[in-house]
């Protein structure tokens, strides 16, 4: 199967990234290109193989439930492209 | 003071104990060098005065007798570690201006043993390439050219800057990241050795997120035992990533001269590709019969799902990397493009912020993600991961070690179109198993092309036995004794 231009559009969408109309021709071609490459998985017998989410075999250790670090706006806002009152400020969400 | 540059790890914390130069004096030789190469554009940020500073403070340490591991070693850090209040970019320009107020564990670890930092080196966007093509800050020039050629060549990627700084004397070392071979394949692209270690065996806290199942730290030197030096400073387990393993750092750099006498060396089978260079397989014998000579077995053994490593890989790094951008959204750190809603200023941030591969990556990562695609791609390539895991857990059974190419060519150039992303891709053939396994793996120079380029050859180890990778690694360095160095650095 392959990802034609209004599929293409909702992924990008999806992922928040505008793509303007001159691209998508383009776009549609190589992830066309990268996902025919991908379906040569298609052959492989995977019947009763466990997916493998990483490499570690044991489960993520747990740290104690306390806090251990925060407490300082100003480091957590220092590189902030627009901040007011010790807060992070973004466009309008609520009319 | 000429040529302090020129040392090794090794070489310079000997001089440094024998008072026979100062940490300033080491540092000053790689801050003349640094600004007299800006051409090939290794650098993206230089700390000269950060450099000198704390290279006197190395010199005060080390008069007090408290001398670390690495004291007053100059190193270049690639620019995906968070350094800070110094410019962290990992490549891109959506993290534009962005001053971390944290320190990586990693460098923070080196730091403490006393290295002394150059300034930010050059990469591909977020670590995604293999020819440093990718980065905001421009492409990265290899030192290396073909004999009687002017032709620029790419360093590798992603940590093609770290790989031309090291190769060109400006840094004496470097850190690098490696998802798929970034540490491997630039390193064999300019005549140095690079270290992938055992996932888990480096914290990943503070270091840019490309794929956090796959990323991990490694030292790019110009030996072996260099880079066993500079793994013992950098790795140990970190709290702050759960993914960091708690296990005993060894002092790798006693393991480098323990030889392979008995050691048995696997061959796979299914790495001798359709049209592999005849260069890159007749390197590979040699390496095969350098250690044979040396006292070690050699085995042929397969890795039968070899062929699919890299679709997996294209289909798992992607995702987690869809993932892991979802942060650079205009709010909290780098580049905000103003829009008319917080929707449309998102995707304005990122359609200007992210290169077109890093855009790439990110779409097919939320397809393979997204709802009826699932099953079908991502959870699919999870279950061939775990059989390329089988096979390694499998041929590991009957060998200690396996010797591969490290790449399947010699660096190409700088202008060498690569119109189809997918013949970029395969220049990770050799390296990205190790990645999806998490294997410790090594390239070290072994030879030169027909046109005098350096070749690598890679050495794979099992889970956290980076010391028998690393006593394979001197073998082939030992016998191939590879001093080149390229012209006019």
């Amino acid at each position: 199967m392959s990802l034609d231009p209004k599929q293409v559009k909702h992924i990008a969408t999806l992922a928040r990234i505008k793509v303007p109309d001159s691209d998508l021709a383009g776009l549609v071609n190589e992830l066309n290109g990268i996902m025919t490459w991908i379906e040569q998985l298609n052959e492989v017998k995977v019947d009763g193989v466990e997916p493998m989410a990483g490499v570690l075999s044991r489960d993520l250790p747990e740290r104690k439930d306390v806090v251990s670090d925060g407490g300082d706006p100003e480091k957590v806002l220092k590189n902030a492209p627009d901040r007011a009152h010790g807060f992070f400020v973004v466009p309008k969400v609520v009319e | 003071m000429a040529e302090l540059n020129h040392n090794t790890i090794a070489g310079a914390l000997d001089g440094l104990a024998k008072k026979q130069f100062s940490a300033r004096e080491l540092a000053g030789a790689h801050v003349m060098q640094m600004a007299k190469h800006r051409d090939l554009n290794a650098y993206v940020t230089e700390t000269p005065e950060k450099a000198l500073a704390m290279a006197e403070a190395s010199d005060a340490r080390r008069a007090k007798g408290e001398a670390g591991l690495m004291e007053g070693i100059p190193l270049g850090i690639k620019d995906l570690f968070c350094t800070e209040g110094v410019l962290t970019t990992a490549g891109s320009h959506i993290l534009d201006g962005f001053k971390p107020t944290y320190e990586s564990t990693v460098t923070a670890n080196l730091w403490k043993a006393g290295a002394v930092m150059l300034g930010k080196l050059n990469m591909d966007e977020f670590a995604m390439g293999s020819s440093n093509g990718t980065s905001y800050h421009g492409p990265v020039t290899n030192p290396w050219r073909r004999r009687g050629e002017n032709t620029r060549l790419v360093p590798g990627g992603s940590s093609g800057g770290s790989a031309a700084a090291v190769a060109a004397r400006m840094a004496l070392a470097a850190t690098g990241t490696d998802t798929g071979g970034s540490i491997r394949q630039p390193a064999a692209f300019t005549g140095i050795v690079g270290l992938k270690p055992t996932y888990g065996r480096c914290s990943r806290w503070g270091i840019v997120a490309f794929a956090s199942s796959l990323d991990q730290a490694g030292p790019m030197c110009r030996s072996v035992e260099d880079a066993a030096i500079m793994l013992t400073a950098m790795a140990g387990h970190d709290p702050k990533d759960s993914t960091s393993v708690d296990i005993a750092v060894p002092d790798f750099r006693k393991a480098v001269e323990g030889g392979v006498k008995g050691l048995k060396v696997g061959i796979p089978k299914e790495y001798r590709l359709d049209g592999l260079a005849p260069e890159i397989a007749k390197l590979w014998e040699q390496g095969a019969a350098w250690l044979k000579e040396q006292g070690a077995e050699i085995k042929e053994i397969s890795l039968p799902h070899t062929k699919y490593a890299l679709p997996v890989y294209y289909i798992i790094a992607p995702a987690e990397a869809s993932s892991n951008l979802a942060r650079y959204d205009g709010v909290r750190f780098g580049l905000r493009v103003p829009g008319e809603s917080l929707d449309d200023m998102y995707e304005r941030t990122r359609a200007e912020g992210f290169g077109k591969e890093v855009k790439r990556r990110i779409m097919i990562g939320t397809y393979v993600l997204s709802a009826g695609y699932y099953d079908a791609y991502y959870v699919r390539a999870q279950r061939i991961r775990a059989l390329i895991l089988k096979d390694f857990t499998d041929a590991f059974k009957d060998v200690d070690v396996v010797l591969t190419p490290s790449t399947p060519s010699a660096a190409f150039g700088l202008e060498e179109k690569f119109d189809d992303p997918v013949a970029m891709y395969l220049n990770d053939v050799f390296t990205v198993t190790v990645n999806l396994a998490g294997l410790p793996g090594i390239s070290v120079p072994a030879g030169v092309d027909g046109r005098g380029l350096p070749l690598g050859l890679q050495l794979i180890g099992r889970a956290f036995d980076e010391e028998t990778v690393l006593k394979a690694g001197r073998a082939i360095e030992r016998a191939a004794s590879f001093t080149l160095a390229p012209e006019g650095f």
